[in-house]
């Protein structure tokens, strides 16, 4: 039986929840206060996702750089690996809020918006 | 000699200013001005390109720029104009007329001044240097507040360094510490003076804990080690006292030093308005209508106390706009009772720290913070001794922002039978 311990981030209170785990299936969630804890920590004990946000090179802009992010969760071992991608990734001013600055980033199936207006 | 003249002059045009723009204008105020010192709107939220913003105002997860472009999409709909690489230098007040003197400079203007029938004051806050936190050693290149850092990074796009240590675990320095992860820095750790954290439990878990950050709490920096660039820091442990502990000190090799070891309020221009002061938060005194010990000066977001959410600011930064507009068509009833709020017991301070029941709404937030970690305690409001309320609280922190809601017709009831001019409301801790 393998257990995790972690700390709930779905509002303040951050409960200490610990999960038990067989060959990867959840058997127990305890120490949560609420149904929305137990969901965060099968979801994180099972899948763990997280939306990426950082930047890429902007050519022809008032900046270097412009924001970037996920457009849905990636799940969260390849958030490394999609930073990493988008340092190859050049814009050219004009972007907006919501271009695509990368489909399907580092083969999560996800893509890459655009986050900051550069006229 | 006064150039011009604006019914509403908004000072910055961050969060807080855009959104009290946006909601003056939808009470109908026509002739407003946002005077803004950077060369763009928006404020700090430029340069905040991780996400969590808007969960309260939109229902969903935005970035920095993209909360800060939806207030500027509204401003520019409703036509609101805005100065841009324009400082404000001084404000003044004139008793006998009522209106605030606004001088300004800008490059292609020089200095001029604007008369104001009310200004709302939105200038933000920054954070605390290490000129303020007696940290010994020399004073070599490398080390950087951590808001100082992220602007390098996010908009210049360029790296502050490769081995990091961060000193307090303020939010913008655990967002930091991810930042630099992602960019291909080691961070070594995070100290904090305090027993507690100083960041919200959810920058813990997604900026440190995800990446194998250790947080070090109740440990501080105590010497610099580098003369031209640093070279590394020692860490100690702090007693109860937080004083180091002589044997604890462990070195760090790095040749960075972040530095989120708390937010200031910006108020060189309401001290020098006269604007009186609370010397908890940095910011003004406010009353119900977060109107200033000065007549038609407005305060909101984080130069009247420093949030951690955003979507407060913009709440708080509507109700200035709503008021300010509200006094300048002449709507000020003062007539009523005035309530003193006295925090005590674990609660720091409130704002508002007065209300005036006639000008009061029909609910009323106040919101405040507690200075120590509180588990299984109750949130007890008394008026005039007798108690209004009793929230039981699982756990309160430093680092999260508490409100209650007070509703007028209890608070009048209570007030009326009282029949004195001056009540209290006592906002404490209690087991």
């Amino acid at each position: 039986m393998e257990k995790r311990e972690l700390t709930c981030i779905r509002c303040p209170i951050g409960c200490h929840i610990t999960v038990e785990l067989e060959n990867g299936e959840v058997k127990s969630i305890t120490g949560n206060s609420c149904p929305r804890g137990e969901e965060y920590a099968a979801s994180e004990v099972t899948h763990p996702v997280r939306c990426v946000t950082s930047l890429v090179r902007l050519k022809g802009g008032s900046r270097p750089v412009v924001s970037v992010k996920t457009k849905g969760d990636v799940p969260k071992e390849k958030m490394m690996d999609v930073v990493k991608a988008l340092k190859d990734i050049e814009l050219t001013a004009p972007v907006h809020i919501g271009d695509i600055a990368a489909e399907n980033i580092a083969g999560t199936g996800v893509d890459v918006i655009v986050t900051s207006n550069d006229d | 000699m006064t150039d011009r003249k604006a019914d509403l002059i908004i000072i910055g045009g961050g969060p807080a200013g855009l959104a009290a723009a946006v909601s003056a204008r939808k009470e109908g105020l026509r002739d407003i001005l946002i005077l803004e010192r950077d060369t763009r709107l928006g404020g700090i939220l430029n340069q905040c390109i991780h996400n969590g913003f808007g969960l309260h105002t939109f229902k969903e997860e935005l970035t920095g720029p993209e909360y800060a472009a939806r207030f500027i999409r509204q401003a520019e709909e409703e036509k609101i104009p805005y100065m841009l690489d324009t400082m404000v230098i001084d404000i003044s007040f004139d008793p006998e007329t009522g209106l605030k003197k606004v001088t300004a400079m800008n490059p292609g203007e020089g200095i001029f001044t604007i008369d104001a029938k009310a200004v709302i004051l939105a200038m933000g806050c920054r954070e605390r240097p290490r000129g303020a936190l007696n940290i010994p050693g020399y004073r070599p290149a490398g080390i950087y507040s951590a808001g100082t850092a992220q602007y390098y990074v996010n908009i210049e796009g360029r790296m502050p360094g490769k081995k990091v240590v961060i000193l307090g675990s303020g939010d913008i320095g655990l967002i930091m510490a991810r930042r630099m992860t992602y960019e291909g820095a080691k961070v070594l750790c995070v100290a904090e003076l305090q027993p507690y954290s100083g960041g919200l439990k959810r920058n813990i878990v997604q900026c440190l804990d995800d990446f194998d950050i250790p947080l070090l709490l109740s440990h501080t920096v105590v010497d610099i080690k580098g003369k031209e660039r640093v070279e590394g820091v020692t860490i100690a442990e702090v007693d109860e006292n937080r004083k180091p502990i002589p044997g604890t000190e462990v070195f760090y090799e790095c040749d960075t030093l972040m530095l989120s070891c708390g937010l200031i309020p910006e108020n060189e221009l309401s001290n020098k308005l006269g604007v009186k002061m609370n010397p908890v938060t940095n910011g003004a005194f406010v009353n119900e209508s977060l109107e200033t010990s000065v007549p038609g000066v407005f305060a909101c977001g984080n130069v009247l106390h420093v949030h951690d959410l955003v979507d407060y600011v913009s709440g708080e930064a509507a109700t200035a706009g709503k008021n300010a507009a509200a006094y300048i068509r002449g709507e000020k009833n003062e007539e009523g009772a005035v309530i003193n709020i006295k925090t005590e017991n674990g609660v720091r301070y409130s704002v508002p720290s007065t209300v005036r029941t006639g000008n009061m709404p029909d609910t009323l937030t106040v919101r405040f913070r507690v200075g120590n970690e509180y588990r299984d305690t109750n949130l007890a409001v008394y008026l005039d001794g007798k108690q209004l309320m009793r929230l039981p609280k699982r756990v309160m922190a430093p680092g999260e922002m508490e409100q209650i809601i007070l509703v007028k017709s209890k608070v009048t009831d209570i007030v009326s039978e009282a029949g004195t001019a001056d009540h209290e409301l006592v906002i404490r801790v209690e087991d």
